[in-house]
């Protein structure tokens, strides 16, 4: 079989793509409350940065930029970020997620867009390791790599 | 933090256990035990004290993020879903002390991501129950079923099959639900059950609204594993890990009846479900012929597991029948099945359990008198279960199908009446049979009649939950009047009977 991991180009390409991909998946997850994306959009997009250099390197190189392990620790974490906003918010008098509670800014808007701000956070970290993941136990078995 | 959160309370616990197990645990698997009782035992209070809140303080309604419905998804604890998570949550307890010596001993490399995805179903499960949102159902119904899948999955070398074709029967299922949602939203412009409830009496005559019905049901009568629909059980509940079936057959199932109830009574109305369209009248038919079909079923299985899960197909019809009655006394029958039989399930499959660990099977065919003399105390377990199941008084199962019985007469239907009596002798038929076995039958061979069987009981952690659901059994059955006038006559909605 014809390992695409010794072509040159591919790799190369790949490496010049792959940061611009994470970069436009932030803008999507910093964006995300205002104009369309948001959190799962952009943790797709950031997972599909780590997947195409998986793919043009081979896993193996790789693990150097995200290891194996990784994936669904980051899954827990996203989700606890998001847990967390939630019920720090009920923590301090509202309900879940009523991020008018949070006081992080004098303007109440503000507090709301950094309250969302901080979920769509925790949900992209969360698609994108569990996307990763799921990428890494689909190889898990294959003899190629 | 004030208390008014409570009704949000119990779904956020389980997520946040979910979340954080995969991370403490991942080096040390025995503390995602401990965590998960832990998160279990929490719920159980709040269930409680949800309950004496809605009892004092009549219904809660809780809004997330602030937002007044029917913008925003808001829960709803009533006197109906305060008691279907107090059931819900109590029997997961009980089985989750028992879990841990039987997941230790089918899979001890993965109790990681077992408890994590058990967490994540109880989340499901009691989201579902408590929502006041069409799609946020749909959305708690995808979480637990997704979880469900890992946890049959996980069990023995059949298990990854049966999961599949749960897989598919439950996306189609949950399916089904989504696009009666979608015509529902169609007609009403609204998700909010509150809502779609003031809207609907406007337009009743719509067919949009009539196949949103139809669809949602059908979906859900494949989650609730209603007759015809009920083709991804046996397999499942046989060849997945014994917690697991001890965990999904007294409360999964539920879960589906619970809805339909919700759907059909609470927020259509029993005029438009039952005299507008035959809908309950079908429904009580399959479950009728659901009765008689699992009970014979159950008569033919040799592997216990297998009979429990057949035997789980006759009593949801139970539940079915209660709904297909429509009438207040079918209702309460319907409502005290499904704690009732949540309870003997739960005790049976613990029992299973017990039998799995200790003789390494549980074929019934080689059950004999010996296991007795090992294991008194899960027997003496099995023995009440099984008298429950057939319904003789004082136990729980005699007061759901009295009530049921009751409704039919009411309804003077009197062949639903029949298959109740019918399917109670089959019952007694299917469990006086491993009764016989386990009691009377002396061991086949000569050599271990003659040696003396060593008393074994099954571990203290496994026991003392199978024991508890057997004296709850004699216990809420002696009690039962004090459950169905304090709460479950509260729980009958308007313009029913």
């Amino acid at each position: 079989m014809i390992r695409n991991e010794d072509n040159p180009i591919v790799g190369l390409v790949s490496r010049i793509v792959s940061p611009f991909i994470m970069l436009f998946a932030l803008y999507i997850i910093f964006h995300g409350h205002y104009s369309p994306g948001g959190g799962f959009q952009g943790g797709t997009m950031l997972a599909a940065s780590l997947l195409l250099i998986r793919l043009a390197m081979g896993s193996e190189i790789a693990q150097l930029q995200f290891k194996r392990s990784w994936g669904t620790p980051l899954g827990s974490i996203g989700v606890l970020i998001y847990f967390a906003t939630g019920f720090t918010a009920m923590l301090m008098g509202g309900t879940f997620l009523n991020y008018e509670f949070l006081s992080l800014s004098e303007i109440a808007s503000h507090t709301r867009s950094i309250g969302v701000l901080l979920v769509e956070i925790g949900v992209g970290l969360a698609v994108m390791g569990i996307l990763v993941a799921i990428y890494d136990d689909l190889l898990e078995g294959d003899p190629d790599v | 933090m004030t208390l008014s959160n409570t009704p949000a309370l119990i779904p956020l616990i389980f997520l946040g256990t979910a979340a954080l197990i995969p991370i403490i645990a991942s080096r040390k698997n025995w503390i995602a035990f401990p965590f998960s009782l832990l998160a279990s035992l929490i719920s159980v209070f709040i269930s409680i004290y949800n309950i004496l809140l809605v009892l004092q303080k009549g219904s809660v309604r809780y809004f997330f993020g602030g937002w007044a419905p029917p913008i925003g998804i808001e829960y709803v604890l009533d006197p109906f879903s305060a008691f279907i998570v107090l059931v819900i949550n109590s029997i997961a307890f009980l089985v989750l002390i028992h879990s841990k010596r039987v997941v230790e001993n089918e899979h001890p490399d993965r109790r990681t991501p077992y408890y994590a995805v058990v967490m994540l179903m109880l989340c499901g499960f009691n989201g579902i129950v408590l929502t006041g949102d069409f799609f946020n159902l749909y959305v708690f119904l995808e979480i637990s079923s997704l979880a469900l899948y890992g946890m049959i999955a996980i069990g023995e070398k059949k298990s990854p099959i049966a999961a599949f074709r749960y897989l598919i029967m439950g996306t189609i299922g949950a399916s089904f639900y989504l696009l009666g949602t979608g015509f529902l939203f169609m007609a009403t412009g609204s998700l909010n059950m509150a809502d779609i409830k003031m809207i609907l009496p406007n337009i009743y005559q719509e067919h949009t609204v009539i196949v949103g019905l139809i669809l949602m049901v059908i979906g859900m009568a494949i989650k609730m594993a209603m007759f015809p629909l009920h083709g991804w059980l046996p397999d499942s509940y046989t060849y997945a890990p014994s917690s697991t079936a001890a965990l999904v057959a007294p409360t999964g199932t539920k879960i589906g009846a619970y809805v339909i109830i919700r759907i059909l009574f609470f927020i259509f109305g029993v005029s438009f479900v039952s005299k507008m369209l035959p809908l309950t009248q079908v429904l009580g038919w399959l479950a009728a012929i659901g009765i008689i079909y699992g009970s014979i079923m159950a008569i033919a299985q040799k592997e216990m597991k297998r009979m429990l899960a057949y035997s789980s197909i006759a009593q949801v019809g139970y539940i079915g029948l209660g709904i297909g009655l429509a009438n207040p006394l079918g209702l309460i029958g319907a409502v005290l099945h499904v704690m009732n039989h949540a309870l003997m399930k739960a005790c049976l499959f613990l029992v299973a359990g017990n039998f799995r660990t200790k003789l390494g099977h549980s074929n019934i065919n080689r059950f004999t008198d010996s296991i007795r003399k090992q294991m008194p105390w899960t027997t003496a377990a099995f023995a009440v279960a099984s008298l429950s199941m057939v319904g003789l008084p004082p136990t729980v199962g005699f007061f759901s199908k009295w009530y049921l019985a009751l409704g039919t007469i009411k309804n003077s239907n009197w062949i639903f009446l029949a298959v109740i009596l019918i399917s109670s002798l089959l019952n007694a038929v299917y469990f006086f049979r491993i009764l016989e076995k386990i009691y009377l039958r002396p061991p086949d061979a000569e050599k271990d009649r003659t040696e003396k069987i060593k008393k074994s009981e099954a571990y203290p952690s496994m026991l003392v939950p199978t024991i508890i659901l057997a004296i709850a059994i004699l216990v809420i059955g002696l009690l039962n009047a004090f459950i169905v006038k304090g709460i479950i006559q509260k729980i009958i909605p308007g313009g029913m009977g």
